[in-house]
Formats: structure tokens, C-alpha cells, sequence
């Protein structure tokens, strides 16, 4: 996934297909937003303060339906909770980031996770600095595609349904990747059982919470198991 | 829908996202190594996550009602086959995504 060397074309090759998923889905986000009456100033606050892709989205029911502050806060922490894992796996890699870490925890989606979570460069240094950069460009990606599609509201040239596969197959990329970087599967096949069980038994729209739940639960059996066999 | 109140929603949503981004941080600060089992889930959870991950984008489609998710299917298989073939991630993407975007558009 990366090289040895550390460079700025090289990170922002990384986030090309970031940029496919971020400019179509900002540029969503806009449009809808803009047809709702909140104007670019709304897009450029909200992607810029926010920035999480799903949540803005649901921030635009929040916003039309009226809903309490309360609502807003318990929603938010529901479909965001997942950055806690992200920031939990992330504590050892960010640390001694010094003035850049701010930023960088600020702006750990999904996708920039997806792309420094298992960074090879060989420093500490050089994997700070290259999720850095990934950082800065996946939100200007996000920006962008927020502006364009506030500003430009409905008038896309060509028909875009389905860009936003680029961001599904990203995952899919990094699962394989670690996948085959390790002979050890079981986290991976914990995470995927974890979730496919919870989609099924709670629904798509809140199948989040319990299957992190879940993943936990069994990762934290199985490093209880584990250090029994090496007991043995 | 008056602006204060509007723009009091915004404020919260990205108070409550920045402070679930900033927790783990502030909890495992300064210079003391992260306690064992904290470092253990540093190491096994992008696994899981990532997993995670691909299921949630996943997890609107319906295999009862047509095209039965044969889209995402085929589309994701694309990707799996591209990628062990090239280890290339751009090309692993754009592939699978070109092929996503032919089926819903054209094919289903």
C-alpha cells in the first residue's frame, strides 16, 4: 500500500479513491442541504467542523425536522461512537505528533483511518507526516465535494449513480490487504460475523452500537483464551 | 426553523463527534505506555474494524427484494479478484467501482 518513501504525491495517490467517494457523497450532502434553505456557508461550517460523511447527512433530518439539542447529542454519539475504535487502535501511532495531532485526531473518518491505520513507512516521523497529509487532503476532498454540490446545486453533467462504490471498495482493499499481511484471521473474521449477525438481527440503521459491542466482547474473550493456551 | 436553533444543532454534532474523535487521546495521554489491554486492541482491532467497515456500507442491501444485492456482489467480487491478482489498490477501486456503476445504471 506504501512505499518506502515518503512523499506528498505519494499520499495524495493514496487518497484518490477518497477523493471519487468524498467529492460525489459532499456534493450530495450539498445539493440536499441547499434544497433544504441552508445555503454554502452551512455546507463549508458543517464539513468543516463536522466532517463525518453519514452523520452530516443525518444532520440535515436533524436540522428540518427541528429536533432537541438533546436528540442531536444522543444521535451524534450513536452513529459516531465508532471513532472511539479508532482512536483507541490509534493512541500508540499518533503519539509524539506534536503540534500536527490536533488536527489529525480532528480529522479521523472512516476512509483517513482506512488509509494510516497500518502505514509501513519505516519512521515514526515519516508515518506522522504521511497521515498528515492524508488528513488535509481527504477533507478538502469532502469540502470540495460540499461547495460544488452547494453552490452548483443540482446541475451534474453526467450521471454519477453508484460513484459511491469507490468507498466500499476502498474498504474492501484494506481488508484484503491485512488480511494477507497476517496468518492470524481471527479479529478479521470476528469483525465481519460481529456485523453480519447484528445487520440481521437489528436492522441496517442500527446494527452499529451492538456489533461493536460484540466485536469487543469477543476480541476480549479471545486474548483471555489465548493467554490460558500459552499458560498451558 | 429559526437560525440560533439551527446553527445550536451544528454546534453540538461536531462538539459530540470532535469529543468521540479526542477521548481515547485524552484518555491515554502523556508519556505512560497504554495499559496491556488497551495496546492488545490497538493491534487487533483494524481488523475488525475494517471488516466492520465493509458490512456497514453493505448494509442496506435487501437479498429478498430485486436485484438481490447481485450488484454489490458481483461488484465486490471484482474488487477481491482484482486485488489478490494486482495488489494494486487504484486499480482494485476503479475496476470494481466502473463495474458497479455499469450494473445499476445499465444492467439492473
Amino acid at each position: 500500500m506504501s512505499s518506502a518513501k515518503s512523499s506528498l504525491r505519494e499520499a495524495f495517490i493514496a487518497t484518490t479513491p477518497v477523493m471519487a467517494g468524498y467529492i460525489v457523497l459532499g456534493m450530495g450532502f450539498g445539493v440536499l442541504l441547499s434544497t433544504k434553505g441552508y445555503g454554502p456557508l452551512w455546507a463549508l461550517v458543517m464539513s468543516g467542523f463536522i466532517y463525518a460523511g453519514s452523520m452530516q447527512y443525518l444532520t440535515i433530518d436533524l436540522l428540518t425536522g427541528g429536533a432537541s439539542l438533546i436528540t442531536a447529542a444522543l444521535t451524534t454519539l450513536l452513529v459516531n461512537a465508532r471513532h472511539l475504535f479508532y482512536g483507541i487502535s490509534m493512541v500508540e501511532g499518533y503519539r509524539g505528533m506534536g503540534k500536527k495531532k490536533p488536527y489529525a485526531i480532528f480529522a479521523l473518518t472512516d476512509e483517513t483511518y482506512s488509509l494510516v491505520c497500518q502505514d509501513a513507512h519505516p519512521t515514526r516521523e515519516e508515518r506522522h507526516r504521511y497521515a498528515f497529509r492524508v488528513s488535509v487532503f481527504n477533507q478538502l476532498w469532502w469540502v470540495s465535494g460540499s461547495m460544488i454540490g452547494s453552490l452548483l446545486g443540482e446541475i451534474i453533467p453526467f450521471d454519477v449513480t453508484g460513484i459511491d462504490f469507490a468507498l466500499t471498495a476502498l474498504f474492501l482493499t484494506v481488508f484484503i490487504e491485512q488480511w494477507l499481511s497476517t496468518k492470524d484471521h481471527a479479529s478479521a473474521i470476528i469483525g465481519v460475523t460481529a456485523s453480519v449477525l447484528c445487520v440481521m438481527i437489528f436492522g441496517g440503521g442500527n446494527f452499529l452500537i451492538p456489533a461493536m459491542i460484540s466485536i469487543l466482547i469477543a476480541l476480549t474473550i479471545l486474548r483471555c483464551v489465548r493467554k490460558e493456551d500459552a499458560h498451558e | 426553523m429559526n437560525n440560533l436553533h439551527s446553527a445550536l444543532i451544528v454546534a453540538v454534532v461536531a462538539l459530540v463527534t470532535i469529543g468521540l474523535r479526542f477521548l481515547p487521546f485524552a484518555i491515554f495521554s502523556g508519556s505512560k505506555p497504554v495499559p496491556p489491554f488497551v495496546a492488545y486492541l490497538g493491534k487487533v482491532l483494524p481488523y475488525a474494524i475494517m471488516g466492520m467497515l465493509v458490512v456497514y456500507c453493505l448494509r442496506n442491501v435487501s437479498i429478498t427484494a430485486a436485484p438481490h444485492g447481485l450488484p454489490e456482489l458481483i461488484s465486490c467480487a471484482l474488487v477481491t479478484a482484482l486485488h489478490l491478482w494486482k495488489r494494486n489498490t487504484l486499480i482494485s477501486i476503479v475496476g470494481g467501482t466502473a463495474c458497479y456503476m455499469l450494473l445499476v445504471q445499465l444492467a439492473f
